[in-house]
């Protein structure tokens, strides 16, 4: 099992979730968060004083699959969430020691 | 267009003779009017003022005071004659409390242009300083702030002072102090100064001024003094303790009433015509230096005192600190220019003189151009058309032609807000530049624009209106002119710029001495500034234990270093 962070352009996320439904990837969380990574920010002047915007909003998903189904999640974030532009974003996978289902008590793959 | 000029000013001054008495009488002359009109009294052992029910001036409707009835065919001209004095006084005494409701109205205004240029850490504690600053000052007028200030309205600039288009019963505000005490041929003190100081008469409204002209008088001050009151709320904001704020509230009545007994109270400033031959005196007609101007400096100081926000200034660079509402800002901004028509207009306290529409134009224009000059400022300054900045400009206009409203003509009062919007632009610029931190822009907006237009009466004032004014009528004027209106620079009166000029150091200096040496005592008793702490978690609940915005995460704020 693993888990899948991804943080992408806000603008991005209908795409993204439509994608992994095609994909048959069911389920995520989604956060609105701050970010930058080498995308640098740009000066902008508020009543006589320049200030830096660094941080640019971005949205986080977080998602849960089987290891089998991975690599097809991944593709499809990698691919829809795509502009090609900075700041597009990046996925991060992480390894779950375990995941339960809080209504049935379900563990394992059965609760993804 | 000059014999349209000069006819006009023949109205003026044939209008302005009818009430001739009342603005060139002195003490020993009996007026020819009705004695409401001068507020003499031909039984001094029976006063008929103060005047508690508005019985006294003239004639109500029926049934009619006098017990004469009400048909025609029964009433003589004199009957008639009170009864259209009557209604004279309650037209205008109807349009200053209606007009004074319009500027009460500001508080709200003023709330929202400051606390939408504040951090939503910080919104709780902004709008209850601009919500607490109206009971705080209205409670400090009603107690010794309308009596210093308009104690002794009745005597000053010159007795009989100042026409009583409100009613009589204000020739009970006849006490004050002053240099150069004026006598009666009998020896008796009339009242009256040579050099008027302050007013001593109507502390706590007592019943020696239970008059309803008064009451009046004194609703239309309270609500003019609380607009003085709350500018240095927005220069202070984001780190200005609560309870210090509390005592600067009750104080600040002080330094107000002092300086507008001098321009309006009928003291020594308006009284730099017949005293200096500076014009017709300091010339402020709704409060560019009494009010605006005031606020602005006493807000200076503050800020001075107070220091600038934590991450404000790193490496003594200036840094952004964004406001958290800016729709609050403009609705904040809107606000104001409506009740600025009540303002402006209101300060002829007489719904009967008709110049009030001059000074609605003029009014409007001023706030429009005030808008467009900041904006092509901002334009030209390859900055972007920031909202709160051209709300600055279109309040900077309206603080600009508050002076002058009634003196100049609409491409004036179009001029000078032009000019106002470009000076408040590069007004912020300059004091964020120089270490003052004001998040609003308060002494930019109020301080260098209420010069401005205490200054600009001293330039466009065209002389059509406002003939005596201050008790001055120059002949050779009257010989050149017909009247001797309120006349600037371009029209043929340099004195007049003296006094304006006068005026606004009186006002800078005064205003910032006194709030410098009070908030620095103030600062003894319980501190001006929060803790550092409390600055970065914000003052919402630490001082006033009422999150704005309790459902919603603020940022954490980290500022302390560049951003």
């Amino acid at each position: 099992m693993k888990k899948i962070e991804a943080v992408i352009k806000p603008f991005k996320l209908d795409e993204v979730k439509q994608a992994l439904a095609n994909a048959g990837i069911q389920g995520m969380t989604v956060t609105d968060v701050r970010g930058f990574g080498r995308q640098r920010g740009h000066v902008e002047t508020y009543r006589g004083a320049e200030y830096n915007v660094n941080f640019v909003p971005k949205v986080k998903i977080e998602l849960l699959v089987n290891d089998g189904d991975m690599s097809r999640a991944v593709g499809a974030i990698v691919e829809a969430a795509n502009t090609g532009k900075i700041g597009d974003g990046k996925v991060f996978i992480l390894p779950i020691d375990e995941v339960v289902r809080i209504r049935t008590g379900e563990r394992g793959s059965p609760a993804i | 267009m000059r014999n349209k000029r000069l006819a006009l000013a023949l109205g003026v001054a044939l209008f302005g003779a009818s009430l001739g008495p009342v603005a060139l009488v002195r003490a020993d002359d009996p007026p020819s009017v009705p004695q409401y009109f001068s507020g003499a009294n031909a039984d001094p052992a029976k006063p008929v003022w103060p005047d508690p029910t508005g019985g006294g001036a003239g004639v109500w409707a029926a049934p009619a005071g006098d017990t004469k009835g009400d048909i025609p065919t029964s009433l003589g001209p004199t009957d008639l004659y009170d009864r259209v004095a009557h209604n004279l006084f309650s037209v205008n005494m109807v349009w200053t409390l209606v007009t004074g409701f319009l500027v009460m109205f500001m508080q709200a205004g003023f709330m929202l242009v400051e606390t939408g240029l504040a951090r939503a850490k910080n919104a709780s504690h902004t709008a209850a300083m601009n919500f607490l600053i109206y009971p705080l000052g209205c409670f400090a007028f009603w107690a010794y702030g309308f009596a210093i200030g308009w104690g002794n309205w009745f005597s000053g600039p010159v007795p009989p002072g100042w026409y009583a288009s409100l009613g009589p019963g204000l020739s009970v505000l006849n006490s004050g102090i002053g240099i150069g005490a004026a006598t009666d041929a009998a020896g008796n003190a009339t009242g009256a100064f040579t050099y008027g100081l302050l007013g001593t008469k109507g502390f706590f409204l007592g019943s020696a001024v239970g008059d309803v002209s008064v009451m009046a008088l004194f609703f239309f001050m309270m609500v003019f003094m609380d607009t003085t009151a709350t500018i240095p709320t927005g220069a202070m904001c984001e780190r200005w303790a609560w309870r210090n704020f509390v005592l600067y509230g009750l104080w600040v009545a002080l330094p107000y009433c002092i300086f507008a007994n001098w321009v309006w109270g009928g003291g020594w400033l308006a009284q730099a015509g017949v005293n200096w031959g500076l014009g017709h005196g300091a010339v402020d007609f709704a409060g560019s230096g009494v009010v605006h101007a005031m606020g602005g400096f006493i807000g200076l100081a503050g800020a001075m005192v107070v220091g600038p926000r934590i991450g404000k200034y790193v490496k003594g660079k200036p840094q952004a600190i964004p406001g958290h509402d800016v729709p609050m800002v403009v609705l904040g901004t809107f606000i104001l220019a409506f009740g600025w028509f009540g303002f402006n207009p209101g300060s002829t306290l007489a719904g009967t003189d008709l110049r009030i529409a001059y000074v609605v134009v003029n009014t409007m224009l001023c706030s429009v151009t005030g808008a467009l000059g900041a904006m092509a400022t901002l334009e030209m300054k390859g900055l972007k058309h920031d909202p709160t900045m051209m709300c600055n400009g279109m309040l900077a206009g309206l603080v600009a032609i508050t002076a002058p409203c009634a003196f100049v003509d609409p491409w004036a009062a179009a001029l000078i807000g032009f000019i106002a919007g470009i000076i408040v632009v590069f007004s912020v610029l300059f004091f964020e530049n120089a270490g003052v931190d004001d998040p609003v822009g308060a002494i930019s907006v109020h301080g260098i624009n209420g010069l401005w237009g205490v200054v600009s009466v001293g330039i466009f004032a065209t002389g059509q209106y406002g003939a005596g004014w201050n008790g001055v009528v120059r002949e050779s004027y009257v010989a050149a002119y017909g009247a001797d209106g309120v006349r600037g620079l371009l029209y043929g009166d340099a004195s007049q710029l003296g006094a304006q000029l006068l005026d606004a150091a009186v006002v800078a200096v005064f205003g910032f001495v006194m709030a410098y040496v009070w908030f620095k005592f103030s600062n003894l008793i319980t501190p001006i500034r929060v803790s550092e702490e409390v600055e970065m978690e914000g003052l919402d609940i630490p001082e006033v234990g009422a999150p704005a915005y309790p459902d919603f995460a603020v940022h954490a704020d980290t500022r302390k270093h560049a951003a």
